[in-house]
């Protein structure tokens, strides 16, 4: 089974990133993945923000796909992402869910 | 730096518009017992996920002469979603506010206040004074907490008693400065 690439981007004006960093980790250490093996990356200016094309913070990509990709029409960049858990309810963070079913598709 | 209001700080007069053009006063002695003023936006999560039980408090507190006011300062140049324009289209698709939302265009109010973060929540007396700043609850990804400090303080407040728990730490997205 192949280890993927985990990035997390964020930015310090949403201070979702340590929750989302931690739920990663968790989902990391479930599947018997290495929990440190994450490239955490501080977006700092917009310049930086539109050359990783990110959609705001907390990013989480695995092998460069984001585990729950903007819908149309989110602005990104400089800003805070709006998750939707599975349960329909908004939230910071992106659902450890979709995170754990990230991982195991980019494994197989 | 401004370093915002304190507990006991009298919180400064300003008039804002609400969505239908309605001029406000934000700040200074009111006619009620209490009125809250919290900072808030169209796009941040902690903003959203809070707001309707904010709202909810708004409504119920209405009743005993408490007044809310929802205040965006955002910077709508860079974040177009917190627009004057976002800001009605969203009162009109959420099918009317039962409190006014207000803007902040230039920003004088959140800078004078201190406000930090979207939401960041205050609570004045009727003389002005602020008895109450922080979020609203523990936890934005908990409904059944149900604005707890908040309403915690303004039960305080309407019962002629000192403010149990006065401050909380505001949780939010920062204010996106001009």
């Amino acid at each position: 089974m192949r280890t993927p690439r985990i990035e997390l981007l964020w930015w310090e004006g949403c201070p979702s990133y340590e929750d989302a960093l931690a739920d990663l980790r968790a989902a990391l250490r479930e599947a018997g993945l290495d929990p440190g093996a994450v490239d955490v990356r501080e977006i700092r200016t917009g310049d930086q923000a539109e050359g990783e094309r990110f959609p705001g913070s907390p990013t989480i990509r695995i092998d460069g796909r984001d585990v729950q990709p903007p819908g149309e029409g989110e602005p990104g960049g400089l800003t805070c992402r709006v998750y939707r858990r599975r349960d329909g309810r908004i939230s910071a963070t992106p659902d450890p869910e979709d995170v754990r079913e990230a991982l195991r598709a980019a494994r197989e | 730096m401004n370093r915002g209001l304190r507990i006991g700080d009298v919180a400064p007069a300003y008039t804002l518009p609400d969505t239908n053009g309605d001029e406000h006063g934000v700040g200074g002695a009111s006619g009620g017992p209490a009125t809250v003023v919290y900072f808030t936006c169209n796009h941040c999560p902690y903003a959203l996920a809070w707001n309707d039980r904010l709202l909810r408090a708004g409504e119920e507190y209405a009743e005993e002469g408490v007044r809310f006011l929802a205040v965006n300062p955002n910077d709508a140049e860079r974040y177009p979603l917190d627009s004057y324009e976002a800001m009605i289209e969203r009162v009109r698709n959420e099918g009317g506010w039962p409190i006014p939302y207000l803007r902040d265009e230039t920003q004088v109010v959140a800078r004078a206040w201190g406000a930090r973060t979207t939401p960041d929540v205050f609570v004045h007396d009727r003389d002005g004074r602020v008895v109450y700043r922080g979020a609203p609850d523990a936890d934005h990804m908990d409904d059944s907490l149900n604005a707890r400090w908040l309403r915690d303080a303004l039960d305080d407040v309407l019962s002629d008693r000192e403010v149990a728990r006065p401050q909380t730490e505001p949780v939010g997205c920062s204010i996106k400065w001009k």
